[in-house]
């Protein structure tokens, strides 16, 4: 088992003719994510071959599901037109809507995810995240396919690169799902969504969470573990050297005064009964003792 | 971005907020022409990015120009809270009956933008928040929907406005929203929100954040940077499309991932505990696509900091090759030449790293040496510096 999607979800990529589209395109193709087309406003009725795949374009995310029933998107619009292609998959009441590109202003993804609840059919994942994959089945964004296999963790993070090198600590285990939530500071899934779905996964024995500094998504996330998640928890946070009021990175990553520190997300971690690395490798180590791996 | 009152004043003026006539000025002479342009009393304001000015001397009332001149040559130059004051704005002086409180921010807890509304502002609204949170309305306003005069009716009822005041405070919300809107904003805060004795509302103070992933339809913005508090080397680095944050400590560190670097320089800092309480000299992000010139533009903005004894690359290759980012490091050093000093530690792991590494040991340049862990490569950062 997995969450969010399996190797039957059939996907389609907005933005596929532009460079990073068809680059990424390429790279979920080859770790086996089934692909079926590609969304263009004014590039409808194209037909691209990507590696040997004929991949239709289509001008709306409504023509594409209908004609290749895909059941979910990852985009890779430019910032100054990611909000029309989000409404545009919400309008198609898309069940899955990956965005992966970085530098949306956040009216654009605070209005979108407004639209989103509106409408109550669409789960989106970032914006400014690497995507989520299941080893083996399926890989939708541009997170390294090659790195581990399928196991008994679930991860959730919202760095990238720290997703990655916590895959590659843990890459003798292996993973159910991975999730990068994203770096901004409006999201459409957050640690707790995810959370929700591992515990209920049967695949999954263990969750890694990884947080960094910047609003109160892990205090929320350290609340619900102690309140519904009874599978073992370990978590890592970064930005303990963040000085205050500075953006390091990502948008979303910024201490504001006293709050949003990491120092106060790791003891409600650990008030939660969360196990807190200091290090990734302790982290993962952490992990590895629970697991008796 | 933060702005400088200002600055705020100004926003505030181009979508019809009522404000006071006001100027700013860097010099005593020019308070006094501003203060004589204006005419009768004005109050003199510090213009720095911190609060608490008041209470520590940086604003003050002046009956006349030559008293504006005298109190804007003791303001400027001031040290609030480690902000030295260079700008004073002189404001026309408004009698004031009451003070209230006016803010649209976006809450990222609950993913939706928020009013805060109370009719007991002037003070610290974080006070009132947590002494008497029955003051301090809230009112969730959806990215979708925005701020309507309906809806500001209903914001400012309950809030318990007065009602001589409601009909103009509603005015000012919605007008408030076209600011947040329209220069897309993630905060602005009116405080005090003042009722003067002639009955008018005026924004008399005001504080606005800008979102700077705006920036590409925002092309007026540009020009409220405050360039001569930017520190000169990540004055430098944004030139050169580089994520730089200058920090206090010795280890200067590049890394790729936000996440990731952020790690580094906890790790790093972990190390420095045990080599004498080393530190990481900045945050530098690198990105994915980690380009030979990228690499090099990064190494010279981090050895042209002074305070840098040693350097940490720390990469995860998982769209970046570790070959193309090993290859970048060498060209960066022939590139730099003489001007590369300070030892470099580096780790590569992830996709291509065999080949990242031999690349590296290849060139055996003698500055460069080679960590496989994270933490591994921290600590002999860091024992470099305390060396």
């Amino acid at each position: 088992m997995s969450i969010f999607l399996n190797e039957n979800t059939k996907v389609i990529v907005q933005g596929m003719t532009g460079s990073e589209g068809t680059k990424h395109t390429r790279r979920m193709l080859a770790s086996g994510t089934k692909i079926v087309g590609g969304v263009t406003p004014g590039k409808g009725g194209q037909v691209v071959d990507i590696d040997g795949h004929q991949l239709p374009v289509f001008n709306t995310v409504a023509e594409a599901m209908s004609a290749t029933s895909a059941s979910a998107s990852v985009v890779f619009v430019p910032p100054k037109f990611a909000k029309a292609a989000v409404i545009d998959a919400i309008d198609a009441a898309m069940p899955l809507v990956v965005v992966i590109t970085e530098g949306i202003p956040v009216h654009d993804s605070a209005s979108f995810y407004a639209y989103s609840l509106t409408k109550g059919k669409t789960r989106i994942v970032g914006p400014n995240c690497p995507g989520l994959i299941s080893p083996g089945k399926s890989n939708i964004g541009i997170i390294p396919a090659d790195i581990t296999g399928a196991g008994p963790i679930g991860l959730v993070s919202k760095s990238g690169t720290l997703t990655y090198q916590m895959m590659y600590e843990l890459r003798d285990i292996g993973f159910s799902t991975a999730v990068g939530i994203g770096g901004d500071p409006v999201i459409g899934t957050t640690h707790i969504d995810c959370l929700r779905a591992f515990q209920d996964d049967p695949d999954t024995k263990a969750i890694v969470m990884i947080g960094e500094i910047g609003g109160d998504a892990e205090e929320r996330a350290a609340a619900f573990i102690a309140e519904y998640v009874t599978k073992p928890v370990v978590g890592y946070v970064a930005g303990f050297t963040a000085p205050e009021g500075k953006t390091m990175g990502h948008a979303g990553a910024i201490v504001s005064g006293s709050s949003g520190t990491a120092q106060g997300k790791k003891d409600a971690l650990e008030a939660a009964g969360v196990k807190v690395g200091q290090t990734p490798s302790e982290t993962a180590r952490l992990l590895r003792a629970i697991l008796g791996r | 971005m933060d702005l400088f009152e200002y600055q705020a004043r100004d926003l505030f003026e181009k979508h019809d907020v009522p404000v006071l006539a006001a100027a700013i000025a860097t010099t005593a002479d020019e308070a006094e022409a501003a203060a004589t342009k204006i005419g009768g009393k004005v109050v003199v304001k510090a213009q720095v990015k911190v609060g608490g000015r008041g209470k520590a001397g940086g604003v003050k009332l002046a009956e006349n120009p030559a008293d504006a001149r005298e109190k804007a040559g003791a303001i400027l130059g001031m040290d609030i809270k480690g902000h030295i004051v260079h700008t004073v704005m002189i404001a026309a002086a408004a009698p004031i009956e009451s003070e209230y409180y006016l803010a649209i921010l976006l809450d990222r807890s609950n993913r939706t933008f928020l009013v805060m509304a109370s009719v007991s502002g002037g003070m610290d609204i974080e006070e009132v928040a947590h002494t008497a949170p029955e003051k301090l309305a809230k009112i969730p306003v959806s990215a979708v929907d925005g701020i309507s005069t309906a809806k500001a009716k209903e914001i400012i009822s309950a809030a318990n406005f007065p009602a001589d005041v409601a009909d103009q405070v509603v005015s000012v919300l919605v007008k408030l929203w076209k600011v947040f809107q329209s220069e897309d904003a993630t905060l602005v805060e009116v405080n005090p929100l003042v009722k003067t004795k002639d009955g008018k509302i005026i924004a008399l103070d005001g504080k606005v954040t800008l979102d700077d992933n705006a920036d590409f339809r925002q092309p007026d913005h540009e020009a409220l940077i405050d360039q001569a508090a930017e520190n000169p080397l990540e004055a430098l680095a944004k030139e050169k499309g580089l994520n730089y944050v200058k920090l206090e400590g010795e280890v200067g560190i590049i890394g790729n991932g936000a996440g990731l670097v952020m790690s580094t320089l906890d790790v790093v800092a972990y190390a420095g505990e045990k080599h004498g309480g080393v530190r990481p000299a900045n945050f530098l992000d690198i990105g994915g696509g980690a380009s030979a010139q990228v690499m090099a533009d990064g190494l010279s903005i981090i050895l042209g900091d002074k305070d840098v004894k040693s350097v940490f690359v720390n990469v995860f290759g998982g769209i970046t090759a570790c070959d193309a980012v090993a290859t970048g490091i060498v060209q960066a050093l022939e590139l730099l030449g003489s001007k590369a000093t300070k030892p470099i530690v580096v780790r590569l792991d992830g996709n291509n790293v065999m080949e990242g590494r031999a690349i590296l040991n290849k060139a055996a340049h003698p500055l460069v040496q080679q960590l496989d862990t994270m933490d591994g490569a921290a600590d002999r950062a860091a024992e470099l510096v305390a060396k």
